[in-house]
């Protein structure tokens, strides 16, 4: 007993640095593996505050960038009302149940991140304002994220900049799906795999999100063809996306909360079971 | 509570707060930014406790990954540069280095560039091959570490030579 009290006493300090060591290690691990278990991360009280506070001086430097976007999307919107032949069929409700199936949360990108493998944003929105985590994060030009962890008033969002995103979208004009990549190279391009020979993909082609995943809806925007390599063993198509979006200038965004999901998601785990 | 246990508390707080407010927002070529937090551990008395350092250095990285969103990856890079930082002291200034007066905020020497540099190559390596995890992009881990670590040493000279000016 005395010389295993006299072994800790001797060997305290490397014992103290290995332990600490451990723990970092145990965290790094976690948030590489499963995307659900990041234990740090700047969703809390403290950081989310600080975050906030730097971005509340910053976002002066934008607001004349931000309000040409914002009265573009406004023309754009105003196009489509004026447009609509037919007021009485509006597709987005479900005139049974008489509720819309999307609501869409207005929130902040309060810290921007784009230089790591694995980048992750913040926004000033949280459980209090009904952001829950696996909710779709886009903006006016088109996808952003998925929330991945949130607190009571900030969330944190797995941006398409990341090595672990994996995003369901296809091919506008022909409705073939594929995955959403990231190689973690160039912050304007996305890779979409798994587009087979024959969707007759072209270079200026647009891609936009499918319908198989439930958390982003069909047609929403992501970028254009920009170069098409076919991988001879498989004969799938690798495809480098040039992004509607700027993801290392992000402003306003909004949080697609779908209703039907909650449900679906409770069908899918009962056919499991069941299985 | 001495001075030399308040200059390092200053010393943390304020590189903090440089490092997330300022340092991190560079994005220079797009992906570059320098972190000159290490300073804190390089700049850390050499005679003092060394326990002490560990567990700061450890709250140190520790932030950092709550404000990068980064896991554990700025711990174990601190933690493991404060266990190794006296045989840096070693390999720089000799063996003999406690019983001399080793300042590292003070006119640059070969001795203390070459401290700093080694101390930041191997801080930056284990954080970029932490933060990455993957061996198929070592190449380009490599290529980020030399290209940070450049900067890194730039704005801490600067920052050294600016706090502590030289005394004739």
């Amino acid at each position: 007993m005395q010389q295993i009290f006299n072994f800790i006493f001797k060997n305290s300090h490397k014992l103290l640095f290995l332990l600490l060591l451990l723990i970092s290690f145990v965290l790094t691990i976690q948030s590489h593996s499963y995307h659900k278990s990041k234990v740090i991360s700047s969703a809390n009280f403290l950081t989310g505050g600080i975050y906030e506070r730097i971005n509340s001086i910053s976002e002066y430097f934008h607001l004349k960038q931000q309000n040409s976007e914002l009265a573009v999307e406004n023309a754009r919107l105003k196009m489509l009302l004026f447009n609509l032949k037919d007021t009485t069929k509006i597709p987005d409700i479900d005139t049974i149940k008489g509720v819309k199936k999307i609501d869409i949360i207005v929130s902040k990108v309060i810290h921007n991140s784009y230089s790591s493998p694995e980048n992750y944003l913040t926004i000033n929105s949280g459980v209090n304002q009904g952001v829950k985590t696996d909710m779709g994060v886009v903006n006016d030009l088109g996808i952003v994220g998925i929330v991945e962890k949130t607190s009571a008033n900030f969330a944190t969002v797995q941006s398409i900049l990341n090595l672990n995103s994996k995003i369901n979208a296809k091919l506008k004009k022909s409705n073939h799906f594929g995955t959403l990549t990231w190689d973690g190279k160039n912050t304007g391009y996305v890779q979409l795999i798994d587009i087979p020979r024959l969707s007759s993909a072209r270079k200026g082609d647009t891609i936009v999100t499918g319908g198989q995943s439930d958390i982003f809806p069909e047609n929403i925007g992501i970028g254009t063809i920009e170069k098409l390599y076919l991988e001879e063993k498989t004969n799938y198509y690798y495809i480098d996306i040039r992004l509607f979006n700027d993801m290392t200038n992000l402003g306003h965004v909004y949080i697609i909360k779908s209703k039907d999901r909650e449900e679906i998601l409770k069908l899918e785990t009962e056919t499991k079971k069941n299985e | 509570m001495n001075s030399a246990v308040l200059l390092n508390i200053a010393r943390f707080v304020l590189l903090l707060a440089a490092q997330v407010i300022v340092f991190n927002n560079i994005n220079f070529f797009g992906y570059l930014n320098p972190f000159p937090y290490v300073l804190f551990i390089l700049l850390y008395p050499v005679n003092g406790n060394k326990s002490g350092l560990l567990l700061a250095s450890f709250l140190l990285g520790i932030i950092m990954d709550m404000f990068c969103n980064s896991g554990g990856v700025h711990a174990a890079a601190s933690v493991t540069l404060a266990y190794l930082r006296p045989a840096f002291f070693k390999f720089s200034f000799g063996v003999s280095y406690e019983y001399q007066t080793v300042k590292i905020n003070d006119k640059l020497t070969p001795e203390r560039f070459s401290f700093i540099l080694i101390s930041v190559i191997t801080h930056h390596f284990i954080l970029f091959l932490l933060e990455t995890f993957r061996l198929n992009f070592f190449f380009n881990i490599l290529i980020q570490t030399i290209f940070c670590t450049l900067f890194t040493i730039l704005i801490s000279i600067l920052i050294i030579y600016l706090f502590k000016p030289s005394k004739r």
